[in-house]
């Protein structure tokens, strides 16, 4: 039975001929670099790169232990839990009022679909032109309203800012998937339920959210890995971690004391735990999109 | 249990199609209509129309004497079954069926005692605790007729209910749907595009093509008196031949020019169209006389034995036709046979194919 789906080659080489260049791009590109960090979390470097030392487990320990370190991962958990929300709410929102629209229905999606083809670097910027303390045009507006504005200096403005420039950036990601979900539900069941004596919101919250949960699940995973992982860029070019710490998330604190204080061996370990973090996640990923809710 | 009553409905698309061009129609109390024709005729547009799925363009709909046309679905009362059957996946048999009753804050009681006694009348009891994606496609619309029954509407809407199971359950569950129908006694709308199932369950049967109706009546008499050729070749199976011919002074012509005797056949100059049924034609042997019937010559150009009779398909005058047959049938392709319809079985339809 196994053997029908088997295809038997001919030469014994050619299969690991056609396997060979995505071996070699995961080998040089994956598990060239995770070796590199794993053996250098286990090392003490001198800041002259002159003399290294084994210390066993002690950069984890040290990193455990330190309070920017905790900082650091709180930062993260607000972040991300804020972003994932935020972006999935409003592209359900959007995604919603979007399926109702009868006419115009592309020019609607196409618009708000852009924002997803624009580099995290770039989207941080146009936040930073937005609201940047001395020259945005919307930071000004807020402050002659009499609101005082100052990310550069508030910790939870600086947080609200990189929250919003991350999550418009996942909302048009997750606006397409809620836009398929949506689609995918049969109108016959909306009718059903209209016939049913269900009002708009009761017909949303019973029939449509319960069978969007596939899509819902899928995008809390990516959305969450997204708000761990790919958002360096954006925070990068918007508050730079800062001020203070108030926006230093893990991805960020390994940037921030490998590359810059050069402090190797600790950047190393926290890049290591952040690698345990993204298995555990996609492990968790796969174990439920295999199994992934299915109805009808 | 109420009346329903259509009267000028017309359904015009944003885009200015005319789906519904102007129906009458009234059922009454207790009645089970059946709307036939092919797709696009406008059959399924007017049904979600008196279920409040689509908006009225112009005209009255009618339940239970008082107008509806500005209702939503959940207040006209109606209950529908649909082609797809429409059952919430995410939710179980039971929870199906409780659903509009519990929209409609019944008690808990009340809900348990409707539910469990349509499970029963169904004989769903068993599977209360299923997932539609549990059962299988006869018990998928057993869930959805008790979805309808529990309800206790004024009007069953019936949408293509059948058509998306085997024919031999689709037998099956005409005749149950009929038998309910009855034993609850509500008044009911049913769509169909098949000829048999139309004339099996309706009370009432309106033919429909191309937005209006052809013929309204009684599912015998539309077939013993076609009002039209689109009605007489869409009802009953094998369809009713239909023979063109024109007038001359010698008698009639057939399409290819052939001669046969009028019979006393008033034919108007314009031409017209002779029908018959497959099972009204007589085989005559050799060159016997029979007077009161039009005869014709039949080529023979198939035969399809079916168990109990054959189908003999062949063509009169460049005009195709079937002749049912007892039994097995002893003629072959290209046979010449001589045949006779009984002048009281032939129904004459003008050069627009309205009947005359």
């Amino acid at each position: 039975m196994a053997s029908s789906n088997n295809v038997t080659f001919p030469n014994k080489l050619l299969p690991y001929l056609l396997l060979a260049p995505q071996l070699a791009i995961t080998l040089i590109f994956f598990y060239w670099p995770a070796s590199q960090a794993i053996y250098q979390s286990v090392l003490r470097e001198d800041p002259f790169g002159l003399s290294t030392q084994f210390v066993g487990l002690g950069n984890f320990r040290r990193v455990i232990s330190d309070p920017n370190y905790l900082n650091s991962l709180q930062v993260t958990i607000v972040f991300s839990v804020a972003t994932t929300l935020i972006a999935m709410t409003i592209a359900l929102l959007l995604a919603v009022m979007a399926d109702k629209v009868i006419r115009g229905k592309n020019i609607y999606r196409t618009l708000l679909i852009w924002p997803y083809a624009v580099a995290p670097a770039i989207a941080g910027m146009l936040w930073l032109f937005l609201f940047n303390p001395s020259m945005g045009t919307l930071a000004y507006l807020a402050r002659s309203a009499g609101y005082n504005w100052d990310p550069l200096l508030n910790g939870n403005q600086a947080m609200v800012l990189v929250v919003s420039a991350a999550a418009w950036k996942q909302i048009s990601y997750n606006f397409l998937f809620f836009v398929a979900g949506l689609q995918s539900i049969p109108k016959s069941l909306i009718e059903a339920a209209a016939i049913d004596g269900a009002g708009e919101n009761k017909r949303f919250w019973t029939i449509v959210f319960p069978l969007l949960a596939p899509t819902t699940f899928f995008l809390l995973v990516v959305n969450t890995v997204y708000a761990f992982f790919d958002t360096f860029g954006i925070i990068h070019a918007v508050t730079g971690g800062g001020p203070g710490k108030a926006t230093e998330t893990l991805v960020y604190k390994v940037y921030n004391d490998g590359f810059v204080n050069l402090i190797l061996g600790d950047s190393a370990a926290q890049s290591v735990i952040l690698m345990i973090i993204v298995i555990a996640l996609t492990a968790i990923q796969f174990r439920y999109v295999e199994r992934k809710v299915h109805y009808g | 249990m109420a009346s329903v009553e259509l009267t000028n409905i017309r359904k015009v698309y944003g885009g200015g199609v005319e789906a519904v061009k102007g129906i009458n129609i009234a059922i009454d109390d207790g009645a089970l209509c059946v709307l036939v024709g092919p797709s696009g005729c406008g059959k399924s547009t007017l049904l979600r129309m008196i279920a409040g799925l689509e908006t009225i363009t112009e005209g009255v709909l009618k339940i239970e004497n008082s107008v509806v046309n500005d209702l939503g679905p959940a207040e006209r009362d109606i209950a529908m079954v649909f082609q797809n059957y429409a059952l919430y996946p995410h939710m179980k048999v039971y929870d199906n069926m409780a659903y509009g009753l519990r929209n409609r804050g019944m008690p808990k009681g009340e809900i348990d005692k409707r539910v469990r006694e349509a499970a029963q009348t169904l004989e769903l009891g068993h599977l209360l605790e299923r997932r539609p994606r549990e059962l299988s496609g006869g018990q998928r619309q057993r869930v959805a007729m008790g979805r309808a029954i529990v309800r206790n509407p004024k009007v069953f809407l019936f949408d293509e209910p059948l058509s998306n199971l085997d024919a031999k359950l689709r037998g099956q569950m005409r005749v149950e749907i009929k038998n309910l129908q009855r034993q609850l006694g509500v008044t009911s709308v049913y769509v169909t595009h098949d000829q048999l199932e139309a004339m099996t369950l309706a009370d009432i049967l309106v033919v429909m093509n191309g937005g209006v109706v052809e013929q309204i009546g009684a599912p015998l008499d539309i077939y013993e008196k076609p009002a039209s050729t689109f009605v007489a070749s869409f009802i009953g199976a094998p369809p009713m031949n239909l023979v063109h011919v024109t007038a001359n002074s010698a008698g009639l012509l057939l399409k290819d020019g052939t001669h046969i005797g009028a019979e006393g056949l008033a034919i108007p100059a314009e031409g017209a169209q002779i029908g018959f049924r497959p099972e009204d034609l007589e085989v005559v042997a050799g060159s016997q006389q029979h007077i009161g019937g039009l005869l014709l010559d039949l080529t023979v150009r198939g035969v399809e034995p079916v168990g109990a009779e054959s189908y003999v398909y062949g063509d009169i005058g460049g005009d195709k036709v079937v002749v049912r047959v007892a039994g097995r049938s002893v003629v072959e392709p290209g046979d010449h046979l001589r045949v006779i319809v009984p002048k009281e079985k032939l129904h004459l339809f003008d050069a627009k194919g309205k009947r005359i």
